[in-house]
């Protein structure tokens, strides 16, 4: 298994590639209005936290694996409930931007 | 002595997680049964009472381990068997038997034809047990999914208005981005102790000298602030006023007093149990999270003119209050914050249901000043609705000054005097908006020769609303007795100091 052995090496750069990956992710949500964008850089955060748990799970043990297992689990009940919630609105405003999504005001 | 639990066997697992089991399992039949029988108000009716049954029946099961004082004979488990989570545990089961209460009479009136309801309220509730019982972050993930998803469905439940829609689509955005930090958060603590469980965590960081390791700290600081979103902190808090708003009144009165009180056990366990050794960071970041949360809560407060709004902006408020006894990063804290829930719960529960019954088509148009001459028409709810009010504003004599007065002597003792007195400056911000809800019921006439005709609070929804006013009352001039036995949730909960102190 060659990938334990430069262990270090690809750890650091796994984890970069990681953080990167998740402040795309948040700068998405931030920055884009459509909902359903924002729900895909949702997922590309889970995601970037999954790279980070299997990066780590190599020297780490097993626990890392099972939390990708968990994560995985959760994100697919999280997209079947958003993109419903999603549908829900839709039919309310025949639009899924978030700008106009405002009958609540903060 | 008690009942000792060997988790390591299958038999010990199962008692161990009793509560759990019986209430996923009485989730399963109750799914069954409104997939049989979903067609009208009757059947609806019949699925809030099984619920009603398998809440109760599992508070019993909680209250029995918690008297026969099951702990664990190993210290390295998954699941905690402690004070601390038969009191959450018991305040989450009071707080969802409150809600489906106040439900069995709110959905007919409202025409909310979806008996699912109940078991959505079932699942959430099983993911707040999870919360408080997790001694490992995969199981608290899990739980506060479980309890997520299930409330992201809830606040949209009402399929016909834009507002309950439009309430479920931030909330879910929101939470799942607060997910997605609380997550990251949990692979960096996994990073830099090699385990997610939390007493292994404490044993890795004391030994090995990682208090102030960077991954560590970068860990906390993603995990504080997947937590802030969750019990919606300043300035994690956008989300709250609007969510709170749009939704169904009764599952507002949920998210506002056991969700958020989930998230807390949750934080409260892993900041006091796992990261204690660190806790002159998370002390520091966590006294300005409530000093923020308590000034922009209680001062936005005063600006709302809508009822519900207001309750939801005073609902951050207290978010602070209770961040203030965390900061004492204390058992003394722990137990304040125990206390400080359960008559949260009562009071919030309470002051909602009011609101249910005043209001109609989602309580979004209730005024503070709609309230007028509600004292000399209908005379028990505003007697009701002052106790919840005065305790909300920690008045002596009621539950919540008890309440407030156990946070601040935590804050005094941790020697976060600042806070002490921001705490107290809050409060009296606060009667700015509470009393004026008070006076209107009394001292002004009504508007109209039949308003408050239609308010009125029919069946279950009279119970929740006078058993919260009494037990506010009798816990407000009688605390000894709750007071023993919040102690006795804290007891334990921080490990005792091994670390050597280097400063």
């Amino acid at each position: 298994m060659p990938a334990v052995q430069q262990g270090p090496e690809l750890l650091g750069s796994a984890l970069a590639v990681s953080a990167i990956l998740f402040s795309l992710g948040v700068a998405g949500v931030l920055l884009r209005r459509n909902a359903i964008v924002v729900f895909m850089c949702i997922e590309l955060m889970l995601n970037a936290v999954n790279l980070s748990f299997i990066a780590l799970a190599q020297q780490l043990g097993r626990e890392g694996h099972v939390f990708v297992l968990f994560v995985m689990a959760v994100a697919a009940a999280e997209a079947a409930v958003g993109l419903a919630i999603i549908m829900a609105i839709y039919r309310h405003k025949q639009t899924v931007n978030l700008d106009k999504v405002n009958l609540l005001s903060g | 002595m008690g009942m000792a639990i060997d988790v390591s066997v299958p038999g010990g697992m199962v008692l161990a997680l009793l509560p759990e089991l019986l209430l996923v399992g009485w989730m399963l039949v109750l799914l069954l049964a409104v997939a049989w029988r979903h067609k009208d108000e009757g059947d609806q009716q019949l699925a809030g009472q099984l619920a009603l049954v398998g809440l109760v029946s599992t508070l019993l099961v909680v209250l029995w381990m918690w008297l026969r004082d099951a702990h664990a004979e190993s210290l390295v488990g998954m699941i905690a068997l402690d004070g601390f989570r038969y009191a959450t545990s018991a305040i989450f089961l009071i707080g969802a038997i409150l809600v489906v209460m106040l439900s069995l009479g709110y959905l007919g009136r409202e025409s909310i034809l979806t008996p699912e309801y109940y078991v959505l309220v079932l699942l959430a509730t099983v993911g707040m047990l999870f919360m408080s019982s997790g001694a490992d972050l995969i199981v608290i993930f899990l739980g506060l999914e479980l309890m997520s998803v299930s409330i992201y469905v809830l606040a949209g439940i009402d399929r016909r208005s834009a507002f309950s829609a439009e309430a479920a689509v931030k909330y879910f955005l929101l939470g799942a981005f607060a997910s997605g930090f609380f997550l990251y958060g949990v692979a960096l603590l996994y990073g830099a102790t090699g385990t997610t469980n939390l007493t292994q965590m404490h044993l890795q960081i004391t030994s090995l000298g990682l208090e102030t390791n960077l991954m560590l700290l970068c860990g906390i600081g993603l995990l504080l602030i997947g937590f802030g979103f969750k019990v919606a902190a300043v300035p994690f808090h956008m989300w709250a006023p609007d969510v709170y708003d749009g939704a169904p009144t009764p599952i507002t009165a949920f998210m506002a007093a056991a969700v958020k009180a989930a998230a807390f056990a949750a934080l409260i366990r892993v900041l006091l149990h796992a990261l204690v050794a660190s806790d002159v960071v998370w002390t520091e970041i966590v006294f300005w999270l409530s000093a923020i949360t308590m000034i922009v809560g209680n001062l936005v407060a005063l600006a709302q003119t809508q009822l519900k709004r207001m309750l939801a902006y005073s609902s951050i408020g207290h978010a602070g209050y209770i961040l203030a006894a965390v900061a004492s990063g204390s058992e003394e804290g722990a137990k304040a914050f125990v206390f400080y829930v359960l008559v949260y719960t009562l009071m919030t529960l309470g002051a909602f249901g009011v609101l249910a019954a005043i209001g109609r088509r989602g309580e979004r148009d209730v005024r503070v000043d709609d309230l007028s001459g509600l004292g000399s028409r209908r005379p028990w709810m505003a007697l009701a609705m002052t106790v919840f009010m005065l305790s909300l504003l920690g008045f002596p004599g009621t539950a919540g000054f008890i309440g407030k007065w156990l946070v601040l002597s935590s804050v005094v003792q941790a020697d976060q005097v600042i806070l002490a007195v921001l705490l107290v400056l809050a409060s009296v911000v606060s009667a700015g908006y509470y009393l004026p809800v008070v006076m209107a019921m009394y001292m002004r006439p009504a508007a109209a020769e039949d308003s408050h005709s239609g308010a009125q609070l029919t069946g279950a929804a009279r119970w929740v609303v006078g058993v919260a006013a009494v037990l506010l009352l009798l816990l407000g001039v009688w605390p000894n007795r709750a007071m023993d036995v919040a102690a006795d949730g804290a007891e334990g909960l921080r490990p005792a100091p091994t670390r050597v102190f280097t400063d």
